[in-house]
């Protein structure tokens, strides 16, 4: 009760309850304008936080992170549009309701699905606290090494069937970091004796370009598409009623989405798939999910409002992110010479209590925002994809030149917007960049710490966390390999089938029948074994 | 008609196979500058080594890099892969008024280029309505008020300002 008080005596100023106010408002805003999402917001808001007291600016970042997915839902449901990318899976269900005049039912219930989860997971996070602070101390650097790596490798077998190119990227990210001069022995590396690069690349100049400049650039080369808005009509207070018909989808759904949550690298997409499943599973009218179907929507906006909360454990208690949006709250703490991680909990618990309870109240002002103000609200869809990306160049601007008035930020800035371009353009995931880049200096840190008190290398493993975090990361490893082998198995079963010719020996040999008898056949036969046997005559 | 593998290729075909070629070949050209980039020091850890993790990330970008190439389910560039690289290219134009924005701002002053800038670049976008141009002007003004004016940060007073009469300078300077 001490802890929560204080927690509360923190809080109770004016700047905390302006910054309160402006993320959830401005997060509400930006996560209803398809196109600008929390990310572009947060890196471009980024420098303009460092100069804020820690809990303020990190309240305006919370804020934004958790009400740009209720922001989101409009119109997913209202033009078949994410807001948001974790607001896919609410157009599913979301619009169909529109689509047969039920658009203010669909956002009611969207509204208060994405409050019961955002306040589920705050209150078991509040009360969960007291066991992380227990636990978190027990991380030493062996420890949060292991978790850095299981965090890294979640990320990258996350993108199935692109686990390749984003373990790749992931790579590209722990380079990124290693340039510049190294902090222990002093050594330059990769700065092509550039002045500009020995105190190496700025995470903030990387994320900005990646997200914001490369979201301009995406915007400014596409059409403006017409959108046409559906009357709203109807209570915007069914939909609480409706929300506590289903109490068994809402509670498993949000228990997803603060486990997925925790576990840094999974987040949203999981949380919502398998709810959405579990849902879909368990009804009693499973043929309605896609086609407008209350649960379906509960489950999706559930899931992904209880992320946000729970994504503050592994960063708050361990120091590391789980993803992007993390990543970039991070660097607001280092900022401010707050280092997360088990001495946070340790020292400073009321001040993760407090970032909780702003989360909480959070999620009020939200809900009551949205209660009142959607009418007005759904106009900003109106708003036209180029003049956005105009927009969004403009604001990019700030968000790199205020870090050091540095030119030659913004053009790095620039070269990694054309390199997210390019990656959006592909489909290709840019969030494993960030990801490498902050979980590799993690790594690089804690490794040279932690090998520095082993003496054999099996010794790095001899305490029964580091060890269960070993045997996780086998398993997730093994895991993976055998769905690889799955779906390649699958892949070649698929290619035969669709064959038309016979895939008999008999019949193979008949086919080939012609290279076989004719005389070119025998000197490209001659000529291939001749090759094959230098080659091997090589080794 | 595309074959299974294409099917299941997650993302679109055109520019995949330019991209892992550019790819590999840039993490190819870094990693063969390990030896003279980075430094071997003696009397030290193998995993303290300052060429450690430069070569892990190297290392994990060729091979991995390398693989994605090597699965990808086509080998050859069609004309389809070079349109898509120019499509790339293009956006060197906005990536080119950004800089310009950039090199003018210290010169000219924040507000003054941020007027000019939104309203020039929305009319390059085709939104030459007196209308839009409005909304252009009072977005600059609003976005000079709110980070310059309002929150402070820290974006240098333009050369131009110098000129300005006394206390008009230093507002300018300070504020906008």
């Amino acid at each position: 009760m001490d802890l929560i008080l204080s927690a509360i005596e923190i809080l109770m100023r004016w700047d905390v309850a302006l910054a309160l106010l402006t993320g959830s408002v401005g997060g509400v805003l930006i996560g209803a304008i398809p196109g600008v999402g929390p990310a572009v917001a947060i890196a471009i808001l980024l420098p303009a936080t460092f100069s804020m007291d820690p809990i303020v600016g990190l309240t305006v970042l919370l804020g934004i992170y958790g009400s740009s997915m209720y922001g989101g839902s409009i119109p997913a449901i209202l033009i078949n549009t994410p807001g948001t990318a974790v607001n896919a899976l609410t157009t599913y269900d979301g619009y169909p309701m529109t689509a047969r005049g039920e658009p203010r039912r669909a956002l009611s219930l969207a509204y208060s699905a994405s409050f019961f989860g955002g306040t589920f997971s705050v209150i078991c996070l509040i009360l969960f606290a007291p066991v992380l602070a227990r636990i978190a101390p027990m991380f030493g650097s062996r420890e949060i090494f292991l978790a850095a790596l299981l965090g890294i490798i979640l990320v990258i077998v996350a993108h199935r069937g692109q686990s390749l190119i984003a373990g790749a990227l992931a790579c590209f990210g722990i380079f990124l970091q290693s340039i510049g001069l190294e902090p222990v022995k002093y050594t330059s590396r990769y700065t092509f004796d550039q002045s500009f690069l020995s105190s190496g690349i700025d995470l903030i100049v990387v994320v900005l370009g990646l997200f914001a400049l490369s979201q301009a650039f995406v915007l400014l080369t596409d059409v403006d598409e017409k959108v046409r808005l559906t009357k709203l009509r109807g209570g915007m207070f069914q939909g609480m009623r409706e929300l506590a018909r289903h109490p068994r989808v809402a509670g498993v759904s949000a228990s997803f989405g603060v486990v997925m949550g925790m576990i840094p690298g999974v987040g949203e997409f999981t949380a919502q798939f398998l709810s959405y499943t579990y849902a879909q599973k368990s009804s009693k009218r499973p043929q309605d999910f896609g086609h407008g179907s209350s649960e379906g929507l509960i489950a999706a906006e559930t899931a992904n409002n209880a992320v946000p909360a729970a994504a503050m454990v592994p960063l708050l208690a361990l120091g590391i992110p789980g993803e992007a949006l993390t990543a970039m709250m991070l660097s607001v703490f280092y900022v401010h010479n707050v280092v997360p991680g088990p001495g946070l909990f340790q020292n400073d618990m009321d001040f993760v209590v407090a970032l909780y309870i702003a989360l909480l109240i959070l999620n009020v002002l939200v809900l009551a925002f949205l209660l009142l103000a959607t009418r007005s609200l759904v106009q900003v869809v109106r708003i036209p994809n180029r003049f956005l990306g105009v927009c969004i160049l403009t604001l990019s601007f700030v968000g790199v030149y205020s870090l050091r008035n540095s030119a030659t930020d913004c053009l790095i800035a620039a070269v990694f917007g054309l390199l997210g371009y390019i990656l959006k353009r592909l489909a290709l995931p840019s969030v494993p960049i960030i990801l490498g880049m902050v979980l590799g200096g993690i790594m690089e840190v804690k490794l040279r710490a932690g090998m520095a008190r082993v003496k054999e290398p099996l010794d790095f493993i001899d305490r029964p966390i580091a060890f269960i975090l070993f045997l996780i990361i086998i398993m997730v490893l093994a895991i993976h390999i055998r769905r690889v082998f799955l779906d390649r198995r699958e892949l070649k079963e698929a290619e035969w089938q669709t064959r038309n010719a016979s895939t008999r020996f008999g019949k193979l040999m008949l086919r080939r029948r012609n290279s076989f008898l004719k005389d070119r056949g025998k000197k490209v036969r001659e000529r291939h074994s001749k090759l094959l046997r230098r080659l091997t005559g090589l080794f | 008609m595309p074959t299974e593998r294409e099917r299941r290729f997650v993302g679109p075909r055109r520019g995949q196979i330019i991209f892992g070629v550019a790819f590999v070949a840039a993490s190819l050209l870094l990693l063969s500058q390990i030896g003279s980039q980075t430094r071997w020091v003696d009397k030290t850890e193998f995993f303290a080594q300052p060429r450690f993790w430069p070569a892990v990330g190297l290392g994990g970008m060729v091979l991995l890099g390398g693989l994605h190439l090597y699965r990808l389910p086509w080998w050859r560039a069609t004309r389809y892969d070079w349109w898509e690289a120019r499509k790339w290219v293009s956006v060197l134009e906005f990536g080119l008024w950004f800089m310009v924005y950039v090199f003018l701002v210290p010169v000219i002053g924040y507000l003054p280029v941020t007027l000019a800038f939104v309203p020039a670049l929305a009319w390059r976008m085709g939104y030459r309505s007196g209308f839009m141009i409005a909304i252009s002007l009072v977005f600059a003004v609003a976005v000079v008020f709110l980070f310059k004016t309002l929150l402070g940060v820290k974006i240098p007073g333009g050369m131009l300002y110098e000129y300005l009469p006394g206390g008009l300078r230093g507002f300018f300077i300070l504020y906008l």
